[in-house]
């Protein structure tokens, strides 16, 4: 009984501590991003990494969900006889949440992973420690070029995963099916708006990009130094970052399109 | 040279991402345009009224999409609206011509329907097309569907009074008996002439 009682104790104990431990990283990690952004060229060559080497995985994907998007669309609509809702469907839903969320959990495997390991690595190999003994900070050359760097990629393939995924679903749905392209396009026009459908989904990506990198970077730094450390910590930053993104959705949508 | 290439793969990725947000706000809309500029003529067609119709709707002649709907505008003048539409050079219709406005299924989207006229001479760009008829507005129909409905039911009414009273008072009498209720009052005094 008091052994139960203690392990909930610790429980708790174990995560207050790493929630304060999180948060004074997250904060020393802003502080140091004005110091980082006069680093041009770290953060061009961490744009590099995250970014251009995300974007074959980023550009196939979209393409295929506007393929999957169309098909399914199309079946779903035609028991309605509104087959030329089509592009409206799947406009909407790819800038509001597919774009957004896909390329989050994406990037999460993809570029998030790579960093949890690189930093793991890095302090691992005490290259970190190294720093320090070199009165450089880490936190300014390591971590915070490679979070601006995520903030700013992350927004970039959000818009081009929904691109390519209407630019997909058009070629499923007007070339292959042979809905009416005009009908396809107005629909889009008509319902799509800039601030309530493009504005929020940038700002979704925005903050996906925020909570993904963020959380890559901490899994990074609070690895044990070894190889199975690492190990650990590359996965848990797939499966927290994953279900953050998917809960934050869930808020940002409630607050954005809930209600009103 | 390495770092060039870095800078020229950044710059390019941005480039990338300012174009995606360049088509989504324009709405993917001027990349159809592109593709169907190539060969074709306009016609204008004045309506009463046009409905849910777009611009960018297509222009059907016996089904077959032969073009679109370019702009719509509102004319001060006669209070009606312009609908330019862009006809591909490869059909022709004649000059008499009839437009109308009409739905796709029953909650789809609006086009404009040709109807071909039986003059030898050809439409031509710039021309209008003189014939046209409007978009059913959904509110209109039901309502003339009440007042038909109200002028049914009225004229049994009138019938059955009709022999119980003498027959030259009897339209007289039915007619304030029914203006109790208000809509159907209407039609009654409709029908009787």
């Amino acid at each position: 009984m008091i052994g139960a009682i203690e392990s909930l104790g610790a429980w708790c104990n174990r995560h207050i501590r790493a929630f304060g431990l999180g948060f004074r990283f997250f904060v020393a990690m802003l502080s140091k991003v004005p110091s980082a952004l006069r680093r041009r060229r770290l953060i061009r060559d961490q744009i590099h990494f995250i970014g251009n080497y995300s974007l074959l995985i980023i550009l196939v994907s979209g393409l295929f969900i506007g393929f999957v998007l169309g098909l399914q669309g199309y079946h779903t609509l035609s028991t309605y006889g509104s087959e030329e809702s089509l592009g409206l469907l799947v406009a909407v839903s790819l800038v509001r949440e597919l774009g957004p969320v896909m390329t989050a959990l994406l990037y999460a495997g993809r570029a998030g992973t790579s960093l949890t390991a690189e930093i793991g690595l890095m302090r691992a190999g005490e290259q970190i420690s190294a720093m320090e003994m070199m009165a450089v900070d880490p936190m300014a050359r390591v971590v915070a070029p490679r979070f601006v760097a995520g903030v700013i990629a992350m927004p970039i393939l959000a818009l081009l995963f929904s691109t390519v995924g209407i630019l997909g679903g058009y070629f499923v749905g007007v070339r292959l099916i042979g809905v009416d392209s005009g009908a396809f396009w107005s629909q889009i026009q008509g319902g799509l708006t800039l601030f309530r459908d493009i504005g929020n989904g940038m700002v979704k990506s925005f903050v996906f990009g925020i909570a993904v990198t963020f959380i890559a970077l901490y899994q990074g730094f609070q690895a044990r130094p070894t190889p199975e450390g690492v190990a650990r910590a590359t996965t848990r930053t797939v499966v927290s970052a994953s279900l953050t993104v998917l809960g934050l959705d869930f808020l940002l949508t409630a607050l954005m399109f809930g209600g009103g | 040279m390495n770092s060039k290439r870095t800078d020229l793969a950044v710059g390019l990725f941005v480039i990338a991402g300012f174009a995606a947000l360049l088509f989504l706000a324009l709405k993917a809309g001027n990349l159809a345009a592109l593709t169907l500029n190539t060969h074709t003529y306009h016609v204008t067609a004045k309506f009463d009224n046009i409905g849910g119709l777009k611009a960018r709707a297509s222009v059907r002649g016996a089904g077959v999409v032969v073009g679109r709907v370019e702009r719509i505008d509102f004319d001060n003048q006669t209070y009606q609206a312009v609908a330019t539409l862009e006809l591909n050079d490869r059909f022709h219709f004649p000059k008499d011509t009839s437009a109308k406005i009409l739905t796709s299924g029953l909650l789809g989207e609006q086009y404009v329907g040709l109807d071909p006229g039986g003059d030898p001479d050809m439409l031509k760009a710039g021309d209008r097309i003189e014939s046209t008829q409007s978009a059913v507005v959904l509110e209109n129909l039901i309502g003339q569907f009440l007042f038909s409905k109200a002028a049914d039911t009225s004229s049994p009414a009138a019938d059955s009074g009709a022999p119980a009273a003498s027959s030259a008072a009897a339209p007289s009498l039915a007619v304030p008996s029914l203006s109790t209720a208000k809509p159907a009052a209407k039609p009654a005094g409709k029908a009787s002439p």
